[in-house]
């Protein structure tokens, strides 16, 4: 795949309050400010900021446990349900916090889909699996709409011409990785604006694991993406900007190929060279 | 934090092992060379042009390892630009020692004429190209850019020398035309020792990217990567 081109650089401060904002022209998306996440008395994530630009990949790495996907889980509340858990700080989403008073969680999360790191069909038809959220939050007026915004999201979930022969076939039947683009097709189907990923091609084979990072890479035309990975290949190879995080904090937040090839911070350079104890 | 001692840097260390390697003897068949020539030792100039064999196994063995490093570690930062810098290293090297036989040849040919005069400048020359090869390996093992910063400097007064040599070989061609045949060698001996300082140059522009990401090639400090 080949290196981003040109990108804005973002400006990144020092270690434990890394607050990296991009180039003034880059258009925000998400906007973090001073977020930190608590189980209970423990704090999982310590005053992180982050300015997340549209239509960009942007990867967050870093050992097991470090926060990254808990940090995911902030973007959209979906740690809301874990009892004790609690946040402090702002997750702005084009300028809106949500966390503020008022917000509609349902609809926020419609703006802002998820995809797992295990891929968790409803034990339904294909087709239903892509219409269910279309349904539910009654986004087609008729049938035919309904089948058209059906293959527009598995068309874009590059899965339409694997799957438009048997659509009403049970979803359980399909391959992990075909599973895996049906549940991209069922969170896209809602048209939201941003997309987070956690882990989302771990249980994959190398071929379906390509598959998926071809269609990240299709996907940001529209899409602004968040993928938490483990894989730090798969950073380099799909996102545009990575952050690495540590113990709870975000240490450093850079362009892809920089981060790569000449990170600031020694520790993220420890963690790239596997130099960790 | 503890750092983990792994085959990568083991194998890491073995690449390091034999580039240096092949450095000390791409330097010790410069300087063979050029005693040859000066000595008018035939057997001691036959034994660099016959002698490139080892130089160029190692030049395929280092880069074998360099591309099993890649393909199998995937590595990154430091240790992407590691080995991106011995790929390079390695093709310097193995240059200089295509230079040293070039030497040779023509040093072979000028020892079949009356030498043209006492040879002062291009010993020194053969003095400086290797002191600037040793100092760039030594910059590289110890991952030192104010060595490697010097090797660059050191680089003008090859030039200045060569140029010098030129003038006067000239003066001498001039001057009696039997010696034009003897003299051009010694000019392209001259052109030759340019190069390899050349080479040492490229090696401490290599541990230079290698040490702080920064690309000085071209005389222009270009930003870090």
């Amino acid at each position: 795949m080949n290196p981003p081109a040109r990108l804005p650089r973002p400006v990144v401060r020092a270690a434990t309050s890394a607050s990296p904002a991009p180039a003034a022209d880059a258009p925000l998306k998400i906007d973090v400010e001073h977020l930190s996440f608590f189980y209970g008395e423990k704090r999982a994530l310590e005053d992180i900021s982050i300015k997340i630009q549209a239509n960009m990949v942007t990867a967050f790495i870093g050992p097991s446990g470090c926060g990254k996907s808990t940090f995911l889980r902030t973007l959209n509340r979906m740690n809301d349900i874990i009892p004790g858990a609690r946040v402090e700080g702002r997750v702005c989403v084009d300028g809106h916090d949500i966390y503020g008073p008022g917000v509609d969680v349902v609809a926020m999360r419609r703006k802002v889909g998820m995809v797992f790191q295990k891929s968790n069909p409803f034990p339904k038809s294909i087709f239903e699996n892509a219409a269910y959220g279309i349904r539910i939050n009654r986004m087609a007026s008729g049938k035919s709409e309904l089948a058209g915004r059906v293959e527009e999201s598995l068309k874009q979930a590059a899965l339409w011409d694997e799957v438009k022969d048997r659509l009403h076939e049970s979803a359980l039947a399909l391959s992990g990785g075909q599973q895996q683009r049906l549940c991209i097709a069922r969170a896209l189907a809602v048209k939201p604006d941003i997309l987070l990923m956690d882990e989302p091609a771990s249980a994959l084979d190398p071929i379906a694991t390509q598959r998926i990072e071809e269609l990240i890479y299709q996907l940001k035309t529209n899409f602004t993406i968040v993928i938490v990975t483990h894989n730090m290949q798969q950073a380099a190879r799909v996102s545009d900007f990575t952050a690495f995080f540590w113990l709870g904090r975000l240490v450093e937040y850079e362009r892809t190929d920089k981060m790569f090839t000449n990170p600031t911070e020694k520790l993220t350079e420890d963690y790239l060279t596997g130099r960790f104890g | 934090m503890e750092r983990v001692v792994r085959h990568f840097q083991e194998e890491l260390e073995a690449l390091q092992g034999r580039l240096l390697e092949m450095g000390g003897l791409a330097e010790e068949r410069v300087r063979a060379a050029v005693q040859g020539l000066v000595s008018r030792d035939i057997s001691a100039i036959d034994r660099v042009l016959y002698g490139d064999e080892p130089i160029n196994e190692l030049h395929v063995e280092v880069d074998n390892r360099c591309f099993k490093l890649l393909a199998l570690h995937q590595p990154m930062a430091t240790d992407l630009r590691a080995i991106v810098a011995a790929v390079k290293i390695n093709t310097d090297l193995e240059r200089v020692g295509d230079l040293a036989v070039n030497i040779a040849e023509a040093a072979r040919r000028y020892a079949t004429h009356p030498p043209v005069k006492k040879l002062i400048d291009i010993p020194q020359m053969g003095d400086i190209a290797q002191a600037m090869l040793r100092d760039a390996l030594d910059s590289y093992v110890r991952r030192d850019t104010v060595l490697a910063h010097q090797v660059l400097n050191e680089d003008d007064r090859l030039d200045g020398l060569k140029t010098h040599i030129f003038r006067e070989l000239l003066s001498y061609m001039l001057d009696d035309p039997a010696t034009v045949e003897p003299a051009l060698d010694l000019i392209l001996i001259s052109r030759h020792l340019e190069r390899i300082g050349d080479h040492a140059t490229n090696v401490a522009e290599d541990v230079i990217f290698m040490v702080s990401a920064l690309d000085v090639r071209h005389h222009a400090p270009n930003p870090p990567v």
